[in-house]
């Protein structure tokens, strides 16, 4: 069947929509993104199946990522006229027990997270279950008072987690296409531009461009003008574009083809590293569906407008996520960037007008053009509009995905939705940004996360990911591991950022083994202010940032490691050692079993010790013990 | 240097024309803008990029062997040499860095005695690293084949790489 119009699409939406929300039936929805798979979810998933094959009245089904990544594998039942109970932790062999407990009025309040009357979802209005009429479930918690989900407004995750990314009906079900088809018919290429540039959209890869600006330009040049979707995700740490990939490729499609209808392109690009192979499958079996329907193709929906989309994967190189030498790379050359003297709106891929924006970007377009640009611009700050997807990971309690309205504090993400710095350790910083970012101290918690915002305390926006760090992260280390991985990807074409992130980085690590000397800081400090101001592209003008703000904000660390020859995090391995606490040891043998050098000796209820010359301070003792006795010296 | 030359050098693998011209011709229409996929396809099939396969592949694309071997060198997933029968990614990813992943690869290096890029002698590993999997919620993480590991423990490293033979 092709789609010809918004009525097409709505008899999709009437038909599929039951099966979201009154299902016929058991409906067991788990959470299937690479991160759910790697905790055992496929397992459960199968063990689900396998177990009901032939029980009609139990349905089970995969979404993506559910957001709550640390209590994965996460699984969500449903049936009509019941709420939704959000089970965690749910591997195999207890996945029939969840369904077993939902069929019995759910009691296994340890087991749940939560429950849900409806998914909240922005573009819901209708459809959905009639709130008011499902009894909730006694002494269980609503899923929006629960401290991770209840400050979150999901725009760009707004389908994942709810809806079978496999199955284009269930995107069309939550008003899927509906936003470019209506474009398409009834609004001219300009007028949509206008409604990007209204809502304040700014490029969520890191940089921040207005992305209405950047669209009217590239429109405004003439030539085979290409669409390109970054998909590269290269900062460590941060896995919000996966997410989306994976747990809804069709709100990036559609938003690609708003993009293609307002600037005037018919080919489209999505440019995915190659570390993600389910994002690349969910992909291809997306574009198949959308061109079944006719949504991609020649002479979409009956009009003169035709778009194809093609995936390329990248090879493991960071760099490749700068927008020339990703271009260049999908010309299948070496990727490099090139200097911007003439930017890649005007001569981008194959010297043509080109659009180059993030994952996260496209999937918060069809939302805009669907509630209109006043909508999107009632969220968030003066500069930074609409809401933001940051994966919370490191020392973190909740890590996971996790999407605010810009301007929330790091202290509202941190600490109420993140729960904080698990087991009692202090938090020490927070790095946004990735390796072009910088570390984030303490007294700056309260500051409103936008763009403008994080670049005063000399950090970015970055692409998402936050890093939380604690007492056991050493700053220098942390300083000193962003330059080693900068050093590999630099491409090595400017001297500044080759030679320059060399050099810091020998004076970093120097100083991590305890060779640090007088005038070393200052040493970084120019260099970094020299490597900022000359190389060529962004990998180098923001390489000096994680050194130049823990030198700002950890300072003390820094001269702790010169002058004192001490590492109190316990990191940097010639500057300390591992003593047991007589008070503290119970005599237990922990470390005594695991230590894998026989360096603790000591006997069983008796206080232990280390043999210095034995210790290699692989810190497996530090990580096992249960009383706090090994402490770091 | 000593690299490359090795590589040049190195072993000679059977290769079947037919599977090549699959892969160039059907699977990626003799299009040289496909490069990096089609590198990518003869690595699944051999493990690495085996030399004879490049220069076969270099007339048939029209891109000349050098560019082809810049290519190969500068991506990071390309191996000019074969490895091992296991691939271990070990995942130094900032969030893995931070709660320990430095001390995972320390522990598999001490016991497997290789380092970042190198095959074990008896070609049951090879040892790469990788910056962020995705997975980073499990952290630290480490990928053997398809299969992930999270939150490792530094004590549990061996216990896992028994599992592979
Ligand atoms: C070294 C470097 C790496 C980058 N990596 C990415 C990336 O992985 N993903 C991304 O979307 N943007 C990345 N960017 C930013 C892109 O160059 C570009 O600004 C962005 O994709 C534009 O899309 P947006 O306007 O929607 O943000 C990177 C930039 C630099 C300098
Ligand atoms: S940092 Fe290791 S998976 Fe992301």
């Amino acid at each position: 069947m092709k789609i010809a119009s918004a009525k097409d699409l709505e008899k999709i939406r009437k038909a599929y929509a039951p099966s979201l929300y009154h299902p016929e039936g058991i409906k067991i929805n788990v959470g299937m993104a690479s991160c759910g798979i790697a905790a055992g979810a496929l397992e459960a998933f199968e063990k689900a199946v396998e177990a009901f094959e032939d029980d009609d009245r139990i349905n089970v089904c995969r979404t993506g990522c559910i957001g709550f990544c640390e209590v994965e594998p996460l699984v969500e039942i449903l049936a009509d006229g019941r709420p939704r109970v959000l089970y965690k932790n749910i591997t195999a062999d207890k996945i029939i027990e969840a369904v077993e407990d939902y069929q019995n009025g759910a009691s296994k309040k340890k087991w749940i997270l939560g429950q849900m009357r409806d998914p909240r979802c922005v573009l819901e209005d209708d459809l959905g279950n009639p709130i008011d009429k499902i009894e909730p479930i006694e002494g269980i918690p609503f899923l929006e008072d629960v401290p991770f989900y209840k400050n979150q407004v999901k725009v760009a995750l707004r389908n994942c987690g709810y809806i079978d990314p496999d199955e284009i009906d269930a995107y069309i079900a939550k008003k899927g296409y509906l936003a470019f088809i209506d474009a398409l018919h009834n609004q001219e290429p300009k007028k949509i531009i206008e409604t990007i540039k209204d809502s304040g959209l700014r490029g969520r890869g890191g940089g921040g461009f207005p992305t209405g600006i950047k669209w009217a330009t590239a429109a405004k040049h003439y030539g085979d003008r290409y669409i390109i979707c970054n998909a590269d995700e290269g900062d460590p740490g941060a896995y919000m574009d996966r997410s989306i990939l994976e747990g809804d490729p069709h709100s990036v499609l559609e938003g690609m083809l708003i993009a293609g209808y307002a600037i005037g392109s018919r080919q489209g690009y999505i440019y995915v590293r190659n570390e993600y192979p389910l994002a690349v499958k969910r992909l291809l079996t997306a574009i198949k569906q959308a061109e079944s329907y006719g949504l991609l193709g020649d002479n979409i929906a009956g009009s003169d407008f035709s778009f194809h989309i093609k995936i390329s994967t990248g090879a493991g190189a960071f760099v490749c996520g700068e927008s020339t030498a990703l271009m260049a790379s999908l010309e299948g050359k070496v990727g490099r960037p090139r200097a911007k003297y003439v930017h890649t709106v005007e001569k981008g891929f194959r010297e043509s007008p080109t659009n180059l924006n993030n994952v996260e970007t496209y999937a918060n377009v069809p939302a805009i053009v669907l509630k209109g640009a006043g909508w999107y611009a009632g969220m968030g700050t003066e500069h930074s509009k609409g809401t933001k997807v940051f994966s919370l990971v490191g020392k973190i309690q909740n890590t996971g995905l996790v999407e605010v309205p810009m301007g929330a504090s790091l202290k509202q993400i941190v600490f109420d939705i993140g729960g904080g710095v698990p087991k009692k350790k202090k938090f020490k910083a927070v790095q946004t940004g990735g390796p072009s970012g910088g570390c984030i101290p303490e007294r700056f918690l309260d500051l409103p996360v936008d763009y403008q915002k994080l670049a005063e305390v000399g950090s970015i926006m970055g692409s998402g990911g936050m890093i939380v760090m604690d007492q056991d992260t050493c700053m220098v280390d942390v300083a000193r591991y962003f330059l080693d991985f900068l050093k590999e990807e630099s491409c090595g074409q400017c001297n500044p950022c080759r030679e320059g992130i060399k050099q810091m980085l020998d004076i970093l690590t120097s100083i991590c083994q305890g060779n640090g000397k007088d005038g070393d800081i200052e040493l970084l400090e120019e260099l970094g202010a020299m490597v900022q101001k000359f190389s060529l592209c962004g990998l180098g003008t923001s390489a000096p940032n994680p050194v130049l703000t823990t030198i700002l904000y950890f300072r003390d660390e820094y001269e702790q490691h010169i002058h004192d020859k001490k590492c109190c995090a316990g990191v940097c391995k010639e500057l300390f050692h591992y003593e047991i606490d007589a008070e503290a040891c119970t005599g237990c043998q922990v470390c005594f079993r695991k230590c894998p050098q026989d360096a603790v000796s000591g006997e069983k209820k008796k206080t232990h010790s280390i043999d210095q010359t034995k210790c290699i301070k692989c810190g497996i003792c530090y990580e096992g013990c249960k009383f706090d006795a090994i402490k770091i010296c | 240097m000593s690299e490359a030359a090795a590589t040049l050098s190195g072993p000679v693998e059977e290769i079947d024309i037919r599977e090549l011209d699959d892969i160039i011709e059907n699977q990626f229409g003799n299009d040289k803008e496909n490069l990096i996929m089609i590198l990518q396809a003869i690595q699944r099939r051999y493990n690495y990029l085996p030399r004879p396969a490049l220069t076969y592949l270099a007339p048939k694309i029209g891109v000349p062997f050098s560019k082809i071997y810049g290519v190969a060198t500068f991506y990071a997933t390309f191996s000019l040499e074969p490895r091992g029968r296991n691939i271990i990614s070990i995942c130094l990813g900032t969030a893995c860095h931070v709660r320990g992943g430095e001390r995972i690869r320390e522990r598999i290096t001490d016991s497997l005695k290789i380092k970042d890029g190198e095959t074990t002698p008896d070609g049951r590993f090879t040892l790469e690293s990788v910056r962020c999997i995705g997975c980073c919620s499990l952290g630290p993480v480490i990928k053997i084949n398809e299969d992930m590991h999270g939150r490792i423990g530094t004590d549990e490293v061996e216990k896992v790489l028994n599992q592979y033979e």
